[in-house]
């Protein structure tokens, strides 16, 4: 092992982690010193903490194309396109779920100072999700995202179904992180290191056991399954999401999923380049079962929040269906820019069709049945007009930024399919399932502007922060929409290193 | 390119500019609710835009080769690794570009102004009309006199777009907008108590109708992509001209590098690269040396000569101008569209929108000149139509309808001149007639209003001093008439009107004058510029020259029915006799027009060293030709109109009619009147063989394939029931069942404890945590099983 000398530990190349890291540090003890009924103070200092970070990043962005890749801590993390990418989504997901919840707490009576620190420590948690590149620091990047999701699943003290669903996750979640921990110990039983390169050098020579390292590896897609909710490690979701605080549940649909799949690209594509075909099939065997259960599961929801749930699993397998073309080293590449932009596009719509579902949920957590829509479009004009953009979003319906998203994502399985059929089988289901998916996200629509509502139905203000946060995710999804092009070459530039 | 050419995208700016402020701030103005505030700001910026135009022209006259004045790159399309399909947004500033210009900002400009005092008289006679009162009234003037303004900018600043445009597709932008603007102009009414219905079929009709003739323009476009290879006018225009003079072989639209993404080449690897642009022509080359077009243009396999391709294209977009410039068979829309407010019907239906067909095939010159059969096609449906819309018109008692069949037929006279090559006579005709009708119409607004006061003042009148304006008998007993059947007479029909030249004197001379120069009598502008197309007529078809020529008697002589039964005799209503003159924002603009259209003709006098715009537009138009001055043609055709306003003023002038019940004169000829008053029957034509059908075919489409089968049957029964059933089966049989049975089954086996069967959304944890483990283990056997043993 190599002392670690200055040099190797390259902390300016994760600045912007260390600044978010050390920034929560001290807005724990700062909150100290707000006075309870001015909470929405340390919002908006966390808010600033996530700006700063955010303008730290984008400094590395602008120098990427002239520094290229860099490593860390000796090799433990490495800064390319991919991990610049993805911290961009984490802090933007991080911003509007705080927007969210600055307007949320106060009227269930949960506001505490903690709330957003536990936010920033989980966004740092997925940051280095993103940048790790040995399987330690994967692990213990995982722990620091899941830990405060716990808490905020369970944030509503009294309401036993808030404990319930951080209970639940929380036994669950460290059920599915031993068998992480399991696997890579195989894995370095296997191969005798847990970094990503090593692991695929290992591989590509004489393994020394390569059975221990292929369970190894079937058990991290068991863990990482298990944050994306990918089926069968998906049972959680429901529970969780309806009884999670509205705001926490929108934030970790995206914020969790996408820091799984950050990690789990990473690792399948640049530690088992060797074992593609093993993983390979199966992603596609989860990747469509996830996609089946989920679409055809929310048909029957009637609550909005379990129904979004249904839809976030399903979301997670059309993921998959990129991570399944990226299999093959030729396609790898584009396989994951695809994969990125899917989840850039997934967390704006699903964080603002939260962000409706925090708009017209009542102030002790009621009003999130599917019936609660009825006659939005006359009541509440606006967000109505919103939440039909969110949907046809989520549908996949022109010109919305989901569609884009479902056009390269099956785009690449449908490049692939040239080279294994099930590819083809993938898209296909994909596709089906997109317009099985049509018939629970219309239904919204459907209630909201066919449907009479309850004249008398109060809906509580938008504050500006909640405004703000549907404001951005409704132009969100339109501008991606419009002009894919934006963003999507970014995506095409990020690219994973040693690809 | 001269420095002064750089202010062109102002043109555009400023009306748009107008637009903003009247459609967000526009309410915010009128604080007062009778300011004319957003009037005012709309017809600065036209005045600006007007300002910008003459500065352009300045600069055109020192340098007349004119500029390109680039924008922003509006789309850009890789469409193979060595050709980008690139379309900037350029400014054109030519010596053609120039001349709508200044028509289209200097009439604007002018209709703006007027439009500021018809409105405020249009408004408030709505909210008369809706009974509204206090803030109601107030709130209704705001929004509706904004918004007024704001379509008004809208149009001129789309309508400058479409002139300045630098390819076909920018035109067609502009095509476009002005078409949506002419849709909501018709409709501004839309909302009106007794005609709002009838206002918005009007707005549909026209809009609809368009989109036939936007079907062509989109085909030309099309095929013009694909036989030229470019949208952009410099392009298309130079590989025609060459190919009309040159070798074709040297004018071959794509150079052979280009080539190499087309289909026709067999090699796979070519075709491999011409991805989804393969469907993308080439050209065959054929013959050298000039002569036939036979370059082959394939379309997919099949190849098409040139020449038949242009051919395609110019008629499609003959199609185009019969929409917008309101010719046979699409012309239908235009008197309909006369439910517009007056101004709408001055500045769009008669000065400008209407004129872009002209403007468009004036353009496209080179492309019409490969073409001679199109041509031919043109000038004859342009000769057609200027006689059939003329003959409607002499029957027309609305005062409106009138000038809209005349402007029909003036549309026709230009379609006819440019299809006969005669560019500069067209454009100058477009000019003229721009400023002649544009005052007629104007001057119809000024009389419907001083009407409305006059019903207005009658109305007073009943109330206040019963009786006493009528010491006339026989106006008397009409009044009792009308009260009896219509409280108010129509104050859009002629024959409730007459004498009205003492009472609005303004109005009356220069609506005499427009009058004289629609007839063409020299040495009003009309007179020249019809003069030139009649010389073109001759030189080129004795057909069209004997159309335009019975055309323009009946223009002459509708026109003197028209003055006589409106201006002179006595007032056959009391709405006419009470009629007051406008107000100066009104009259102004009349005059400055009724100059302009006495002085217009001097911009192409038609002698050896005038013809200014002849030679103005040479340096725009490649295919303009000055005909040479006929003294028998001019004579001919002043013989012609003076004629036909003495047989005018023999019918009507002579022994005004003393009664709206009157019949007219003419009507004694018995069917033919009807016949023409009811315009030829076209509507019910287009009605019974259109309309109709088309409506039971949608009619079946709705009721019986859509809500019937579709709806009733396949998504209500078959769809619903496939989902709702298979989501049941998903979630009870199977996710409750099978998964659930299977789960706990082999949970069973698993953990060795049998519990029997239990549901797999429990809520339970334990069983949460079985399914992962569950998947644990198909996870390890499949590896192990498929990769390891």
């Amino acid at each position: 092992m190599d002392i670690p000398t200055l040099e190797s530990l390259n902390l300016l190349a994760v600045l912007p982690a260390i600044i978010l890291a050390a920034y929560t540090g001290l807005l724990l003890v700062v909150d100290l010193f707000i006075p309870n009924e001015n909470k929405q103070r340390t919002a908006l200092l966390a808010i600033l903490g996530l700006g700063a970070t955010g303008v730290a990043l984008g400094v590395q962005i602008n120098q990427y194309s002239a520094i290229g890749d860099q490593m860390a801590f000796g090799g433990l993390v490495i800064v390319d396109g991919y991990a610049l990418f993805l911290q961009g989504i984490f802090l933007l997901s991080a911003i509007l779920g705080i927007l969210m919840a600055m307007n949320y707490l106060p009227r269930r009576g949960i506001e505490r100072g903690e709330y957003y620190s536990l936010i920033l420590f989980t966004t740092v948690g997925s940051m280095f999700m993103a940048l790790a590149n040995d399987l330690m620091v994967v692990f213990v990047a995982l722990e620091l995202l899941s830990i405060p999701l716990y808490v905020l699943s369970a944030f509503i003290r009294d309401d036993p179904g808030s404990e319930e669903a951080g209970m639940k996750y929380f036994l669950l979640g460290a059920f599915s992180s031993a068998f992480f921990v399991y696997g890579v110990a195989l894995i370095y039983g296997g191969t005798g290191t847990t970094s990503l390169d090593g692991v695929a050098a290992v591989l590509a020579g004489e393994a020394l056991n390569l059975p221990l390292a292929l369970v190894g590896m079937g058990l991290l897609l068991v863990g990482l399954g298990f944050k994306v909710a990918a089926f069968p490690f998906h049972m959680w979701t429901p529970d969780v999401y309806q009884g999670a605080p509205t705001a926490a549940t929108g934030f970790m649909s995206v914020g969790a999923k996408v820091a799984g799949f950050a990690a789990l690209i990473r690792v399948l594509v640049t530690a088992f380049p060797g074992a593609a075909q093993a993983w390979g099939l199966l992603v596609i065997a989860i990747a469509i079962l996830t996609m089946i259960l989920g679409n055809v599961t929310a048909i029957s929801q009637s609550n909005a929040k379990r129904m979004l749930a249904y839809s976030s699993i399903a979301h997670a397998g059309y993921i998959l269906v990129a991570l399944s073309a990226a299999q093959f080293p030729e396609l790898a590449q584009e396989a994951s820019s695809a994969a990125l932009f899917y989840m850039l596009t997934y967390t704006i719509t699903n964080l603002g069709a939260f962000a409706v579902v925090m708009a017209i949920e009542k102030d002790d957590g009621s009003g999130v049945e599917i019936e609660d829509f009825a006659g939005l479009a006359k009541s509440r004009p606006a967000v109505a007009l919103m939440m039909l953009i969110f949907m046809l979003s989520l549908t996949g319906l022109p010109v919305s930024a989901g569609m884009v998203g479902k056009f390269f994502v099956f785009g690449v399985a449908i490049n692939a399919a040239s080279q294994s059929v099930w590819l083809a089988i993938v898209a296909i289901v994909g596709v089906l399932t997109s317009v099985v998916s049509a018939f629970y996200y219309m239904r919204i629509v459907y209630m909201m502007y066919m449907r009479d509502g309850d004249e008398e139905a109060e809906y509580p203000a938008i504050k500006p922060a909640l405004g703000t946060a549907l404001a951005v995710t409704g132009i969100g999804t339109l501008v991606l929409g419009f002009l894919p092009t934006l963003l999507f070459d970014a995506a095409q530039r990020a690219l994973i290193a040693g690809l | 390119m001269q420095a002064i050419f750089a202010i062109a995208p102002l043109i555009i700016i400023l009306p748009f500019a107008g637009v903003f402020i009247n459609a967000f701030f526009g309410r915010r103005l009128m604080e007062n609710p009778d300011s004319p505030a957003p009037g005012i700001v709309a017809s600065v910026m036209a005045g600006g835009a007007f300002t910008v135009a003459l500065l352009l022209f300045i600069g055109l006259l020192n340098d007349p080769a004119g500029a390109q004045v680039p924008l922003f790159t509006w789309m850009s399309i890789q469409i193979s690794p060595e050709r980008t399909f690139v379309i900037d947004w350029t400014l054109r500033v030519d010596t053609l570009s120039s001349i709508m210009m200044l028509v289209v900002t200097g009439v604007g400009t002018l209709i703006h102004i007027y439009a500021i005092g018809y409105m405020q008289f249009d408004v408030e006679e709505n909210v008369h009309k809706r009974h509204l009162h206090g803030a109601e009234a107030d709130e209704f003037k705001r929004r509706y006199f904004s918004r007024f303004f704001t379509f008004l900018n809208l149009f001129l600043g789309s309508m400058l777009i479409l002139v300045t445009g630098n390819t076909f597709l920018t035109l067609f932008v502009g095509w476009e907008l002005v078409g949506l603007c002419s849709f909501l102009l018709i409709g501004f009414w839309n909302d009106d108590p007794e005609k709002g219905v009838a206002n918005a079929k009007a707005a549909n009709k026209a809009f609809i109708v368009n989109r036939v003739g936007d079907f062509g323009m989109l085909m030309a476009i099309f095929l013009l992509f694909w036989s030229f290879g470019s949208l952009q006018f410099d392009e298309v225009f130079s590989r025609g001209e060459c190919m009309i003079e040159g070798s074709q072989a040297d004018c071959i639209t794509l150079s052979p590098e280009e080539l190499d993404w087309n289909p026709a080449a067999t090699s796979e690897e070519e075709e491999a690269r011409s991805g989804a642009i393969g469907v993308l022509a080439s050209l065959a080359p054929a013959e050298e040396g000039p002569g036939e077009l036979n370059t082959l243009i394939f379309l997919g396999a099949v190849g098409f000569p040139m020449g038949a391709v242009v051919t395609a294209i110019t008629l499609l977009m003959l199609l185009g101008a019969t929409g917008k410039s309101a010719q046979i068979p699409l012309f239908v829309w235009l008197p309909d569209a006369m439910a517009g407010p007056t101004p709408v019907s001055a500045l769009i239906h008669a000065a400008t929108m209407v004129t872009a067909g002209i403007y468009m095939i004036t353009r496209s010159n080179v492309l019409f000149h490969m073409a001679p059969f199109s041509e031919t096609v043109v000038a004859v449906v342009g000769g057609l139509t200027a006689l059939v819309a003329a003959t409607i018109a002499v029957a027309q008692f609305d005062i409106k309808k009138v000038l809209a069949y005349s402007t029909i037929s003036q549309l026709g006279f230009m379609i006819a001149a440019v299809g006969l090559g005669g560019y500069v006579a067209g454009i100058f005709h477009l000019a003229t007639h721009a400023f002649f009708k544009a005052l007629l119409f104007l001057g119809s607004g000024s009389v419907i209003q001083g009407m409305e006061r006059g019903i207005l003042a009658g109305e007073a009148g009943h109330g206040d001093e019963h009786g006493s304006a009528h010491d006339d008998e026989h106006h008397a007993e009409h009044d009792d008439h009308h009260d009896d059947h219509h409280a108010h007479p129509d104050p859009q029909d002629m024959r409730n009107m007459g004498g009205l030249l003492q009472r609005m004197p303004t109005t009356g001379w220069t609506y005499i004058i427009g009058s004289l120069a629609l007839a063409g009598i020299v040495p009003l502008a009309g007179f020249w510029s019809k003069d030139e197309i009649l010389l073109d007529a001759n030189n080129e078809s004795l057909l069209v020259y004997i159309l335009l020529s019975v055309a323009s008697f009946l223009t002459a002589f509708y026109m003197t029915r028209q003055v006589s039964l409106v201006f002179f005799g006595q007032p056959r209503t009391d709405a006419a006799d009470q009629a007051t003159e406008s107000p100066g924002v009104v009259t102004i603009p009349l005059i400055i027009l009724g100059a302009l259209s006495v002085f217009g003709g001097l911009m192409n006098l038609p002698f050896e060293g005038f013809h200014q715009l002849g030679h103005w537009l040479e340096y725009s138009v490649t295919y303009a030709h000055i005909p040479k001055f006929n003294l028998t043609v001019a004579v001919i055709s002043t013989v012609v109109a003076l004629a036909a306003i003495g047989l005018g003023w023999l019918v009507y002038g002579r022994s005004p009619s003393q009664s709206s019940e009157d019949q007219d004169p003419l009507a004694s000829t018995g069917p033919l009147f009807g016949f023409l008053e009811a315009k030829w029957y076209w509507d019910e034509l287009y009605e019974a063989v259109l309309i109709r059908p088309f409506t039971r075919l949608s009619d079946f489409f709705a009721n019986t394939l859509d809500w019937n089968v579709f709806h009733d049957w396949f998504h209500d029964t078959l769809l619903s029931g496939f989902f709702v059933g298979g989501s049941q089966i998903m979630s009870k049989p199977i996710d409750q069942g099978v998964v659930d049975g299977t789960v706990n089954g082999l949970a069973n086996l698993v953990s060795g404890s049998s519990r029997g069967l239990r549901r797999i959304q429990t809520g339970f944890v334990r069983n949460y945590a079985l399914v992962v483990a569950l998947g644990v283990v198909v996870i390890v056997i499949f590896l192990v099983a498929r990769f390891v043993l």
